[in-house]
Order: structure tokens, then sequence, then C-alpha cells
């Protein structure tokens, strides 16, 4: 293959791949808005959603040919709102419904181009009811997450597919069905409010908050779409709040997203290795997520949602960030927030990690006091950082013996190889420091 | 990735209230899609100053200044999957000053932030 000269490299060389791309993305930005306008008209998202993909064949036939238009999203949604014609009259207006929405298209259609600017006025109203679709409780939770993710952020099959580390086939599998149940369950296409909102927006948040953390707890290895999950979930969360901005828990789970995030850069090293939170190099902490994490920390409270799950977890991680070093870490804070938390959201993982906090707030006594009051705990039966964590604070406090025997099995039950090999290390330590009295 | 949007004009002059509507609209649309971090229109030099090193020497310039070629107006931060998508959104906000500023020229830089 000749090598490409780069001074005439735009128009001469230009790969069909590298025009597709660009289409893809001009694509991207419009999506959302396609989505809702089509689904506003047809009151059925996932006919929407199809026509919306059948906008982007369409592009990516034609504009190669034609160059982008100067209005890419006007060209696409006219498109987008032929199709939905042609595809109701195929079905020959079976239903009366069918033939007032065609009827008012066809005026919508002659009344171009000036179709935008209605749209352009209630946008967050239109995202918040497909957030709000995509994101519904009849779903399970995958189908959900696939769901927004194609539907919200624009992700192809293959895209979802490769950031779940899913086949392919499954996840296409799991979107039509998730979109016949949609359109079978006849849901009305609208806001849900008061009692019934708050309700729904915790099953969207749950999402989002799925989406970050399958991106964001694997952060080694070779693939690099992973990352891409933090970044749409933050997105989402984004929207999230520019759509809902009263609600405190969307700016809550917004500042838990962007101050863990802010921390990207610091958790891997050079090889690809994680490293540990009191290891990390802060300087390479992005300030400006933080601060746009303190920033929305800060609006959940002002609503009057400190005491929310997500704002507390935020508070917790706020702490960190603020700290200049790991010794500057307010520990009694974090214990604080930790026990307001753990009556919010009751959990033995979380009393766990309170049990951390007062360890260093307090010193390691106070905290293998909770620990053992764990120990009967059924959920955490199998959970190697129980006996992880007790091994730790049975360390500190001199008591190497047991320290050992704790650390063996947090290594017998740890999954992942990494955790059980530090364990390992850590009953060594233990074994040595005994012998050595 | 993150990138910085940089407008630059070698004349300089207010948007129309046609283009101010249009970049509104755009803005805003771009905030809710989550995309948008920040952005921020620049007064002219004269409100500021210039402070170089030039042969070891370091200097505050205070005016009165030789209007350089190329003045900035103003920058946007945005959040977004791609260079492609980045371009797609430049594109998209010069056809916006082409539509409702005749007679403008200018250039949108498009640079991604060092880092993750």
């Amino acid at each position: 293959m000749p090598v490409p000269d780069n001074s005439t490299r735009p128009a001469a060389s230009a790969t069909e791949a590298d025009a597709h791309r660009s289409i893809i993305a001009v694509w991207r930005v419009e999506q959302p808005r396609l989505i809702t306008s089509l689904a506003r008209m047809l009151r059925d998202v996932p006919l929407a959603e199809d026509l919306t993909q059948e906008a982007l064949l369409a592009a990516l036939e034609h504009w190669p040919a034609t160059g982008v238009p100067d209005r890419p999203g006007a060209w696409l949604m006219a498109t987008a709102k032929r199709r939905a014609l042609d595809h109701l009259r195929r079905r020959k207006m079976l239903a009366r419904k069918h033939d007032i929405v065609a009827r008012d298209m066809e005026q919508e259609q002659q009344a171009m181009p000036d179709f935008d600017a209605a749209l352009d006025d209630n946008i967050g109203d239109e995202m918040l009811r497909l957030v709000f679709t995509a994101c519904h409780p009849v779903l399970s939770r995958e189908a959900r997450a696939a769901l927004a993710l194609r539907m919200i952020c624009g992700l192809t099959t293959g895209e979802i597919a490769r950031a779940f580390l899913t086949p392919e086939p499954t996840i296409a599998q799991r979107i039509t069905r998730a979109k016949r149940t949609l359109s079978e369950s006849g849901l009305a296409y609208e806001t849900p409010r008061g009692e019934e909102l708050a309700k729904r927006l915790r099953s969207v948040l749950e999402v989002v908050y799925l989406i970050f953390n399958e991106g964001y707890t694997a952060a080694h290895g070779p693939d690099w779409l992973r990352p891409q999950l933090c970044h749409e979930a933050l997105r989402m969360g984004r929207v999230l709040i520019a759509i809902a901005p009263l609600e405190p828990e969307a700016h809550g789970l917004l500042a838990l997203m962007e101050l863990n995030a802010s921390r990207t850069a610091a958790r891997t090293d050079e090889a690809g290795e994680p490293v540990l939170l009191p290891d990390q190099n802060r300087a390479l902490w992005d300030r400006l997520q933080i601060r746009r994490g303190l920033q929305a920390l800060a609006r959940a409270r002002e609503l009057g949602g400190a005491g929310g799950p997500y704002a507390l977890q935020a508070a917790i991680v706020a702490c960190h960030a603020e700290a200049d070093t790991a010794t500057d870490t307010n520990w009694t804070r974090i214990a604080g927030l930790y026990a307001a938390l753990a009556t919010a959201v009751p959990s033995p993982v979380i009393e766990l990690n309170r049990a951390v906090a007062v360890g260093m707030a307090e010193g390691p006594a106070a905290g293998l006091a909770i620990v053992d009051r764990l120990t009967g705990e059924p959920a955490l039966k199998a959970y190697h950082l129980l006996p992880g964590v007790r091994g730790d604070l049975l360390h500190k406090l001199g008591r190497f013996t047991e320290a050992r025997v704790a650390f063996e099995a947090a290594a017998a039950l740890a999954g992942n190889q990494r955790e059980r090999e530090l364990m390992k290390r850590r009953a060594a330590e233990a074994a040595g420091a005994s012998r050595a009295r | 990735m993150r990138f910085m949007y940089i407008v630059t004009s070698p004349s300089p002059a207010h948007p129309t209230p046609a283009l101010l509507e249009a970049m509104h609209k755009l803005s805003d649309r771009e905030i809710k899609a989550g995309r948008m971090l920040d952005n921020g229109g620049l007064m002219p030099l004269s409100t500021g100053a210039r402070v170089r090193i030039a042969d070891g020497e370091l200097s505050v310039i205070d005016g009165p200044f030789v209007e350089a070629k190329e003045m900035i107006g103003g920058y946007a931060i945005f959040e977004l999957r791609d260079k492609e998508e980045a371009v797609a959104m430049a594109v998209e906000f010069m056809q916006l000053h082409k539509d409702h500023m005749p007679g403008w020229d200018g250039t949108c830089e498009v640079r991604a932030f060092a880092g993750p």
C-alpha cells in the first residue's frame, strides 16, 4: 500500500471509514432530538428509534456523494419524518390514531423548515421523557442500561456489547426484547409527576450509576472502551441535572460520578496496574472535575438533599478530594457520613466501610469492635474484605497471629488474583512480625 | 475526550442579535445534552494586558496594543467522544455565524486537552 502524502490527505486519501465516522458523529449530535421529536409524534419510542437509525443509514448512503449538508440536523429530521410517514402508509393506517398522526405530520411537513423552533423550546422535557422511557422500571436493569446507551448516547449495538464484555447477539436480543416490551406495554409517553416522578427517577439514577461503575471498577485491562462508559454515564448525569434541575439526588449522583472520575488518571500506573487511594499521586487528579463535583454536591445540599444516598457517598469522596495528602484526610467526618449512609440505606458493606473510617479516626480498637459485630452477618459470609479489614485492624493492634489467620481467610475468599496475592503478602508480613517478637 | 474551542477573527465585532439567539439555542441544547462544560465570550484586549517574556526579560504590556492579526473572541469546553464529534460541533457552530452574521470571517480552532 502506498504511503499517503500528508499534504493531500484530506481530499485524496480520506478513506470511506473516515467519512463514515464523520457522518456518524454528526448524526450522534442530532440523534436525541430526532428520537424525541419522532417519539412525540408517533407516541412510540422504539419505532422512533428505528426510524432514527434509518435516517443514519440514509445519510451514510447519500452524504459521501453530496457532502454533508449545511444543516445536517434539518436533513436528518426531514428524512426521519418522511420514513415515519412511509411507515404509517405501509401499515395502511390501521388505526385511527395513525390517521390523525399522519395528518398532523403532513401539516408539519408543509410547515417546514420552521419545525426546529418549537422543538428547541422544550428539548429538555422531551429528553426527560425519553430518559424515563428508556429507563422504565418495567425493564430489567441490564435492558435499561443497554437502551439508555443506545437511545440517549447513540452507541451502536457493537459498542455496547464491547463495553459490557457481552457477545453482540446477546445485546442485540436484549435491545430488541426491551423495545418490544415497551411497545407492547402501551406505556404512556409522558413525564411522570410527584410521587411517581421520585420513584421513576430512582430507576433512572440506578441505571446511570450502573453504567458508570461498569466502566469505573474495571479501569485496567486492554479494553479501551470501558472508560467510555464512565464518560457516557457522566454525560447522562449532566443531562439529568439540566432537565431535572430540582432533583437533589440527580445532583448527588453527578457529584459522586464527577468526584470519582476525577481520580481516573491516578488510578493506574504506567503498567496499567491499579493504584490504591492512599498511594495515588494527587497532582494527577482532575481539578476541573473535582470543582464540578463539589458544585453539584453543594447544589444537592441547597435543594435539601444532603441526606440522600448518592449525596452522602459523594460527600465521602469529597473528603478525599479535598485532602491535599492521604494523611490530611478527615476520617472523623467520613465515619460520620458512613453512619448517616448506613441509616439511609442499611447495608453490612457500608457498616464495614464505616469500621475502616472509625479505625482511622478513633484507632483500630474502635474499628475492630464494629467489625466483630459483623462477623455473623450472612451477607458478608463470603466477602473477602471482612476478614481483610479485620486482619488490618488486628495487625495495627499488634495481634499478629490473629491477623495472619484473618488475612489467610481473606486470601481464600478473594476472587480477584491481585487481591488474593495482596492478602497472602499481608498474611506473610503478619507471620514475620509475630516471629520477630 | 475534552476539547477546547477557540474562536478567532481578524475583525472582531459584536454578534448580531440573530447570531446571539442561535448560539444561545445551541449552547442550551449542548448543556442539556451534557456535552458542553463551559463557554464564554472575551472582551477586547484593552480590558486586560499582555505579560510576556522576550530575550529573557519579563514585561507587562498594558497597551496601547498594535492590533494582532487574529483576536480571540471566545472559547468553549466540550466533553465529546472523539475528534469527529468535535469537528461536527465546530462546523455546526460556524454555520450559525455564516447564516446569521454575513461578512464575518473567523476561525474556530478545535484542540484536544492533554491527559485523559
